[in-house]
């Protein structure tokens, strides 16, 4: 992993949407930061200029202050702008328009305390049927072997590869606790409630290898609840679904442990 | 001092006097050394949390052994006990410490006496109130040492994960169940005593800031709590009687079906919980401005700026502190209806707090300021309170939140709020106040000590975490190291953790400070700091019963430098409002 990627601001953004919210971001910093220095400056000139000191005498007559009026103003006019100028227009731009299905890679996380369980489509792009009373060790997602659509479906734990330059739409769920899916790298973060599935949808300007965390306290496991995002090339993407895709002959069962790339489980 | 007049009250035996009392006064000084007490664990239990930021996975020295090796085995924090220090937190310091010291402590010893009563309107209901609270906060901290630990699912206790966690919960439910009732209970007795029992001529317009701070405080306490002892109860219900009101059907813990009923949505809980949370944001603010208010008035000698306008912005934060709780939800994928209503009331009570900051601010211009030690913690708090309010825009954005929410940005923002912020203000009152109480002053020179060492620390701890919360470093991690932008900001979690181990040094200054005065600090007059409000036409401290002829006002609460007057302080309580007789040196101290 790069951790030059990673300093003392905003790390890297490698989303289509992201920049618009770096841009709030810095603009609402700006914006305190010139209302606190501005504070500030007349704050320590009044203790400065009118602290207790022989000879010097506190004004009873309240003092006419027009430019309080024309700051608080000025204060409402600029969270207006930030209001309906830049938070709702992004944040409806971001949340009210899911990108093309027929574009997009449809993928389902399942978490769990304390990992993230990914159910690809696979090739035929359908996913097989699931069912609770499947949910076991090696079968994580509880997905039927049995289903026709089932066979050609991939399931990775702690491994969420999808490729760049491409609307990834995920649906969230999880099956016990509260989680929350994090990669601050794209900008993304979304509460995984239970009894819900909620669809995120993003779409990476760069590959690379990041981080998934979870954001939401979920039992002792919490902090280590953590998966490798791996941002490939169509090219890449393409390869491993096909070196995961499950052999067609092999008898089901025994079939989901091995599609395991490498899982790093609890 | 104290057994002055009031020959008419018996000698009570010591344990109606100063356990089951029914005196405002001696259960304001009880909630407010419980509180400081509980305030002063809840700020251990951090200190040992961030031996393990600071150096994760290196045994504690000598403590980590004491802890035992269930908490610590190897002397190395064990990930269920970090979770159990950290709820443990943020439920001391929100509902034992701040919320009992600023309305259960300050609100109980000041207000009757601002007011001109000669005690609450309900003394029983107040005695009821104190010994619901005390019993709460104790079990609290007992649920350390049942099996499995205190809770640890958060100061927020969301379930599913509270509904499946250890006993401990179930402890901290009942805890919360009985904390909750004794604020109920104040809360009805402060409305009652400021609507029905103020003096001849203390009209609403004449009344000190502090009181409408504490009659907002009260209304919210009444209105908010509710909902949150029904969910408490509710989760109660859920873990011990096997309901399913957070519950939805198929849940699946450690590959096992759940064997409940389901149907329940965790979400209810959430908004019950912040309908009650985000108020709760307020009652520890607000009486928190209103010692400020109190001491800014006495140490700059002039009159609040914008008085009126103070209280009507308090009384419209009050109104819309109900109506902003689901900004704290915006990533739980509410529509975007509902994020968009709930981001714009949020700015919109930026704007009362914006003003209020500028009424304080605008109070300092053309004073003669006093730099006391209560006026320094007052004044520290502007700027700290500030940097709270405004770091929280970024939150109160729908966008910005997407990636700010549960950082550590969230972190630096509600602390700056309530630590440098509320408590500094907490401070101030203490040692505005601690003359009233005790008849002595606490001492100056250890009181500047005790500011300019925790004013240092404390930006230490606190902005350090704005900076980890920019990198995306999540809150509630017990090993932030795993993450690789974690370890960019690592250094930074070394810079807090002595900051705060620093922070606790100097509170022992403080503490020191608290005991050696009760014994050794200057004797005071009725009247230290020449203040104008009715707190000080009584003796210091005053006996059962507070005043020794019935209080009248004569005139608005900060009479000060009133021009051809022969003193720079004109009390409400003075018919001449040239202050008592003794001479007065003009131009403050």
């Amino acid at each position: 992993m790069d951790e030059t990627k990673y300093g003392w601001w905003l790390p890297v953004d490698v989303s289509t949407h992201g920049a618009k919210i770096d841009q709030l971001i810095a603009v609402l910093h700006w914006f305190m930061l010139l209302l606190f220095v501005g504070w500030g400056i007349f704050f320590v000139y009044c203790l400065w200029q009118y602290r207790a000191r022989p000879g010097h005498l506190a004004i009873y007559a309240p003092v006419k202050a027009i430019a309080t009026k024309y700051i608080e103003a000025f204060v409402v006019v600029v969270e207006v702008f930030l209001l309906f100028g830049l938070s709702t227009p992004v944040w409806l731009a971001y949340k009210s328009q899911p990108p093309d299905e027929s574009k997009a890679l449809h993928v389902r996380l399942v978490a769990e305390q304390f990992a993230w369980n990914f159910h690809y489509a696979g090739k035929d792009r359908k996913f097989g049927r699931t069912d609770l009373a499947l949910i076991g060790g090696d079968n994580p997602v509880g997905l039927d072997p049995d289903s026709a659509e089932g066979k050609d479906d991939i399931v990775t734990v702690n491994q969420f590869h999808f490729p760049v330059h491409t609307p990834v739409i995920l649906d969230i769920s999880t099956k016990d606790v509260i989680h929350s899916f994090n990669i601050p790298v794209l900008r993304v973060k979304q509460d995984t409630i239970p009894g819900q599935r909620i669809p995120v949808w993003f779409e990476a300007t760069d590959t690379g290898h990041f981080e998934l965390g979870c954001a939401q306290l979920c039992g002792l496991g919490h902090y280590r609840m953590r998966a490798d995002v791996l941002i490939d090339t169509p090219e890449d993407f393409a390869k491993w679904e096909q070196e995961n895709a499950p052999p067609p002959q092999e008898a089901p069962a025994a079939a989901a442990p091995e599609n395991h790339p490498a899982p790093e489980k609890k | 001092m104290s057994d002055h007049a009031h020959a008419e009250h018996h000698e009570m035996p010591f344990w109606r006097k100063y356990i089951f009392s029914v005196d405002h006064k001696v259960i304001g000084i009880q909630y407010a050394v419980s509180a400081l007490v509980f305030l002063l664990v809840g700020f251990s239990l951090m200190m040992i949390m961030r031996w393990q930021l600071a150096y994760p996975g290196q045994p504690l020295p000598i403590l980590g052994k004491i802890l035992g090796d269930t908490a610590m085995p190897g002397g190395v924090m064990a990930p269920e006990f970090y979770n159990q220090l950290g709820a443990m937190h943020g439920t001391i310091m929100v509902f034992m410490g701040v919320v009992p010291l600023a309305v259960g402590g300050f609100g109980n010893f000041v207000t009757p006496l601002q007011i001109g009563a000669p005690d609450m309107a309900f003394p029983r209901l107040n005695m009821i109130s104190y010994w619901a609270f005390l019993p709460g906060g104790l079990i609290m901290l007992a649920s350390f040492f049942v099996q499995g630990g205190a809770a640890q699912s958060g100061w927020t206790s969301y379930p599913p994960l509270s509904d499946i966690a250890p006993a401990g919960q179930t402890i901290w439910c009942f805890g919360m169940v009985l904390l909750i009732t004794s604020s109920l209970l104040g809360s009805i007795n402060f409305i009652v005593t400021i609507v029905q029992l103020r003096a001849k001529g203390l009209t609403y317009w004449r009344l000190p800031f502090f009181v409408h701070a504490q009659l907002v405080t009260a209304f919210l306490l009444l209105l908010a709590f509710p909902p949150l002892e029904a969910a408490t109860v509710l989760q109660l219900m859920d873990r011990l009687a096997g309901t399913s009101f957070f519950l939805p059907s198929g849940l699946v813990v450690s590959g096992e079906q759940l064997k409940i009923a389901g149907g329940g949505n965790p979400l209810l809980w959430q908004h019950l919980f912040w309908f009650l949370a985000h108020p709760e944001v307020y009652v520890l603010i607000l009486p928190a401005m209103g010692i400020v208010a109190e001491v800014i008035a006495n140490n700059t000698r002039k009159p609040l700026w914008g008085y009126r306008l103070l209280v009507y912005s308090v009384v419209f934060v009050g109104f819309m502190s109900f109506v902003v709780w689901a900004h704290h939800m915006f990533m739980t994928g509410m529509g975007t209806t509902m994020s968009t209503f709930f981001q714009t009331t949020t700015m919109i009570i930026s704007v009362p707090s914006v003003i209020i900051l500028t009424c304080f601010i605008m109070s300092l211009y053309g004073g003669a300021i006093r730099f006391t030690t209560p006026m320094l913690f007052a004044t520290a708090f502007l700027p700290m309170f500030a940097i709270g309010g405004l770091t929280g825009l970024p939150l109160g954005l729908t966008a910005s939140d997407i990636y700010l929410h549960d950082t550590f940005y969230v972190i630096a923002h509600f602390h700056y709020v309530v630590a440098p912020g509320t408590l500094f203000a907490l401070f101030a009152g203490i040692y505005y106040w601690y003359p009233k109480a005790t008849g002595r002053k606490l001492n100056e020179t250890l009181g500047k000590i005790h500011f300019w060492a925790s004013f240092v620390a404390i930006n230490f701890v606190f902005m350090p975490m704005f900076f980890q919360g920019m990198a995306g470093l999540s809150r509630r991690l017990y090993d932030p190291t795993i993450y690789a932008h974690g370890r960019g900001v690592q250094a930074l979690n070394v810079v807090i953790s002595w900051g705060a181990w620093g922070l606790g040094l100097a509170q022992l200054v403080f503490i020191v400070n608290f005991f050696l005065s009760l014994k050794s600090g200057a004797r005071v007059a009725e009247n230290p700091w020449n203040a104008t409000t009715l707190e000080w036409a009584t003796p210091s401290p005053p006996g059962h019963g507070n005043f020794l002829t019935e209080p009248v006002v004569y005139r608005e609460p900060y009479e000060y430098s009133v021009p051809g007057k022969a003193n720079d302080f004109s009390p409400q309580f003075s018919p001449e409002g040239d202050g008592p007789a003794r001479p007065q040196p003009r131009g403050g101290a």
